[in-house]
């Protein structure tokens, strides 16, 4: 019987060794090649868009997907690595406090809510618990910055709880700078990294597009020091700065990586989702606006003439105010600079001109705001001139002050697009000379941005596209990206990590990655 | 969007329908050690599952047979485009049967078999990239079935009985690929039944050409499970009238298809028995798997499985008085076709290698022991039926590979 008894011994052995194994396991030492890059320790510099902030801030699960993150995710698939940290927020809430106090614009998150009159980004209503003057310890690979701009990544102090008092820094910095005086670089050197990708720029000219060009194009100002928030870079403090940054990275050993250059700004949600004709009209609506605006221009020839001008010349110049509106969808008014030939100073929004997701949208809707807010005042002035009768000055005066153009902050026209796209250009020419100077891979931001926007990228479940809110890339700030945006970046790097250093980094499916969060919390 | 999630979740059926694929042969010791073929074996009590119509030429009073045996089945997946691997962490499945024969006299016999054909436990690392299809499941359906035998005459003899099926399911899975709360923490939903009871029978004809020679004919009936109030339960579903869900209950029919068995038994000499047998179970019945929601939506779930085949073979060899020793193999066919590949039962075409053996410790008493090893071939396989919240159709692949050991132990006990 004892002899027996050892057999079943052998058989329950047998059963311990029950697991399954591929012929080629993905994870085996050697099912991918890193190539001739090196991802042990990989940094990655940037702004908001590489920290992994999405709807308006900062949050726990937007970190997580940070395209760094998933990069990292993937490249340990490849090689061992020494892990991947980042300095992460403490709550999923969003916002910022600063000695337990919020600080004012940093908000929490967008989320998608539901109201009785359909769905609508709104403030997530979470309590805000991550506080700048909790001082993390480092070193992050994720050193990105939400906000930075390229200059501000070689600033002393820009992680200065003391400079920050005197608004001279960025909160998300001060969190986890290694010492008030450190830069973000200098931070990133200290680390050793044998790998990093760079985005930055994006703010230089961002920051502008956003304030509906409220700022100033500093291009020809070599002292960003003069610059405000919201003002273009010059391209050659953009070029002085980048080629620092790049040269201080690839000195400290990370000889490969990855840069990413400035997508086209205007091709965001941000930009494309209140149309500029959205004004939309039915026939009477059409002639009344058309009656008014006649009138308008009557009124104000008769000014010019009263001015002394010619009748020629003052018609000439009134009649531009003299505009035709439609049935159907009408293109909006907007503010521009008071000239000799445009002394009212306003005009049609042109087809390119862009008004911005932040534009008051109830306004334009219900209180004429893009054409003129008439009110019963007006119309009895409008009654008197249908008659033939001549209105006093003041009810002249009046009837010109109700035009209601688009203010300069809601929208980009024609000569702001130009500056963006100028100094856009400027910085990715810049970018590309770089690249090409080390020997570092390119991802083409500028191009991808179009593709989305123009024609969307097929994915597993259909076409991942930049229309807001629905069309998966945009964040519900439509300035960042979703998880799944984020992915996207993430895939384009590993492009072009393998094609450059002949690496077989495994791509993620961006399918797997969600979009924007509903909630009514 | 409410309404299309809604359907999305709805598709959760399909884990339900996987499992009911994942019959498990291990109706005795004795049968499995040789390949699991028993319809025109008589050995031991174990005909009360193989086939009834042999109970009445057992030489015993009193036969009985009872076991158990440990199944440790694991399925790693992995996508080579991706580099995502993912490998289940099953506990072990503890198949058992109970068969009791009674002579009344020579012509007939009674008989009560209790045994567990159909169950499965399938459980993934929560949220792998196959979450949106099943998280984990269980499924267990025990079988009771009293049994009467009858010799019409020395070389023909039929047997058969109503069975009782008792049968429980519990499943989880996430409801989407990407829902979650707003922490990030996957919506998901559990769907539970139990207590769910059936009534099949099964009927078997034994033709004894010759003393050494038989042949079996051997059908058990299709079951269908009616799961009636079966609990859904919703997790960290995000406070919005997007993603409307609730508990609630939900109606289900689950099929545990007929099953034929033809097979030969033939005694070389005194030493040596080889038998052959021939499933074919009729897995054609799931065309499509309906769940019905309390709330009012109903979803349907195509599966398109066809009948299947199982050939199976073995051998037994008396090598001492006491010791009998058993080896066999069997080609198992699988329902689940091309395109319908999911990981709630990743089954294809599978080999089994079998071996095992009985000990007489008292002339009334023996120990059966049995020991199977099942091996699938490595497959790159998808499930293409997924139909996402936005209406897409997403298919889900990679490459599969399965492995599963089961020893198992019994007694034999004649009176």
């Amino acid at each position: 019987m004892k002899n027996y008894i050892k057999y079943f011994g052998i058989l329950a052995l047998g059963m311990v060794a029950c697991e399954p194994e591929f012929e080629n396991p993905v994870d085996d030492q050697d099912a991918y090649t890193s190539g001739e890059a090196d991802f042990s320790n990989y940094v990655a510099l940037g702004n908001s868009l590489t920290a992994g902030y999405a709807d308006g801030t900062l949050y726990l699960s937007g970190q997580q997907n940070s395209y760094p993150n998933i990069l990292a995710q993937q490249f340990a698939k490849v090689q061992e690595t020494n892990g991947f940290t980042q300095p992460l927020v403490a709550d999923n809430s969003g916002g910022l406090l600063l000695n337990g106090v919020q600080l004012p614009g940093y908000n929490t998150r967008l989320v998608l809510g539901v109201s009785e009159s359909g769905p609508a980004p709104r403030n997530y209503g979470g309590a805000i618990t991550t506080d700048v003057s909790n001082i993390l310890t480092g070193p992050f690979n994720n050193m990105a910055v939400p906000g930075a701009k390229s200059y501000e990544l070689l600033a002393p102090g820009y992680g200065s709880m003391e400079a920050l008092m005197q608004q001279r820094a960025n909160p998300y910095f001060v969190r986890f700078a290694s010492a008030p005086n450190t830069t973000v670089v200098a931070d990133a050197v200290a680390q050793d990294p044998t790998f990093f990708t760079l985005w930055i720029g994006n703010n230089d000219v961002f920051l502008y597009a956003v304030s509906g060009g409220v700022g100033v194009d500093q291009t020809g100002n070599l002292d960003p020091s003069e610059y405000g928030r919201n003002d273009i870079s010059d391209p050659q403090v953009f070029a002085g700065a980048y080629s620092q940054i790049v040269s201080e990275m690839v000195e400290a050993g990370a000889e490969e990586g990855v840069l990413l250059n400035i997508p086209d700004v205007t091709s965001a949600a941000f930009f494309n989702t209140v149309p500029n004709n959205a004004l939309v009209l039915n026939a009477e609506q059409a002639a009344g606006l058309t009656g008014y605006f006649q009138a308008v221009a009557g009124i104000f020839t008769q000014y010019l003439m009263s001015q002394q001008v010619p009748a020629a010349q003052a018609q000439a110049i009134a009649s531009q105010y003299a505009i035709t509106f439609n049935e159907g969808p009408n293109r909006f008014l907007i503010d521009v600079p008071v000239t000799q030939t445009n002394p009212l100073g306003f005009r049609q929004m042109t087809q390119e001109e862009l008004l911005l997701l932040t534009i008051n949208q109830a306004a334009l809707k219900q209180q004429g705001y893009g054409t003129a807010a008439i009110t019963p005042q007006v119309m009895e002035v409008l009654g008197i001139l249908q008659a033939g009768g001549q209105p006093t000055q003041e009810q002249a005066q009046l009837v010109l002050n109700a035009v209601n153009a688009i203010d300069d902050k809601d929208a980009l026209d024609q000569s702001e697009i130009q500056a963006i796209d100028a100094a856009t250009a400027a910085y990715n020419q810049t970018i590309n000379q770089v690249a090409q100077a080390n020997d570092l891979a390119l991802v083409d931001m500028n191009a991808l941005s179009i593709k989305v926007s123009n024609e969307g990228i097929p994915y597993d479940a259909g076409t991942l596209t930049g229309e807001f809110a629905v069309g998966g890339l945009f964040s519900l700030d439509g300035v960042h990206f979703t998880p799944r945006g984020y992915a996207l970046v993430a895939n384009e790097v590993i492009k072009a990590i393998n094609s450059t250093y002949n690496a077989t980094v495994p791509k993620v499916n961006i399918g797997n990655y969600k979009t924007i969060t509903p909630s009514n919390d | 969007m409410r309404k299309i999630l809604l359907l999305t979740v709805f598709a959760l059926a399909s884990a339900v329908t996987y499992a009911g694929g994942y019959r498990v042969g291990v109706q005795g010791q004795r049968a499995l050690a040789m390949g699991h073929t028993g319809v025109a074996v008589v050995n031991s009590a174990e005909l009360g599952f193989f086939n009834p119509a042999g109970l009445v030429h057992l030489e015993n009073q009193l036969t009985i047979s009872a076991g158990v045996s440990a199944v440790f089945a694991e399925v790693a997946w992995q996508n080579s485009d991706t580099g995502d691997i993912a490998r289940t962490d099953n506990p072990a499945g503890t198949p058992f049967y109970f068969n009791a024969s009674y002579k009344l006299n020579e012509n007939l016999a009674l008989g009560l078999s209790v045994y567990t054909p159909y169950g499965s436990t399938v459980k993934w690392e929560d949220d792998w990239a196959g979450s949106h299809l099943v998280n984990n499941i269980q499924l267990q359906a025990i079988y009771i079935q009293p049994l009467v035998s009858y010799k019409i005459a020395d070389f023909f003899s039929i047997g058969g009985g109503p069975i009782f099926v008792t049968g429980s399911v519990n499943f989880n899975r996430n409801l989407t690929r990407t829902l979650s709360d707003i922490d990030g923490n996957r919506s998901n939903v559990t769907i539970d039944a139990s207590g769910v009871t059936e009534w099949g029978w099964s009927v078997g004809g034994l033709f004894t050409f010759t003393e050494d020679l038989r042949l079996g004919v051997n059908y058990r009936s299709e079951i269908i499970m009616h799961a009636e109030g079966g609990e859904a339960d919703f997790e960290n579903i995000p406070n919005t009238p997007l993603a409307p869900f609730q508990d609630t209950t939900f109606d289900a029919e689950l099929p545990l298809p007929a099953e034929l068995t033809v097979g030969l038994s033939y005694e070389l000499n005194e030493k040596w028995l080889l038998a052959f047998d021939y499933n074919r179970t009729f897995w054609g019945v799931y065309e499509s798997l309906d769940i019905q929601f309390a709330n009012g939506t109903t979803s349907t779930n195509p599966r398109a499985y066809e009948d299947s085949s199982t050939w199976r073979f073995g051998a037994q060899y008396e090598a001492t008085d006491k010791l009998t020793l058993r080896a066999g193999y069997y080609f198992d066919e699988s329902p689940v076709q091309e395109g319908y590949f999911a990981p709630e039962t990743p089954r294809n075409d599978s080999m089994g290698f079998t071996a095992g053996l009985s000990l007489d410790v008292t002339s009334r008493l023996a120990i059966d022991a049995s020991f199977a090893y099942i091996r699938f071939d490595e497959v790159d396989a998808s499930y293409n039926h997924y139909i996402d919240e936005n209406g897409q159709n997403v298919p889900f692949g990679g490459t599969y590979k399965s492995v599963a050991f089961i020893p198992g132990i019994g007694v034999t006990y004649k009176l």
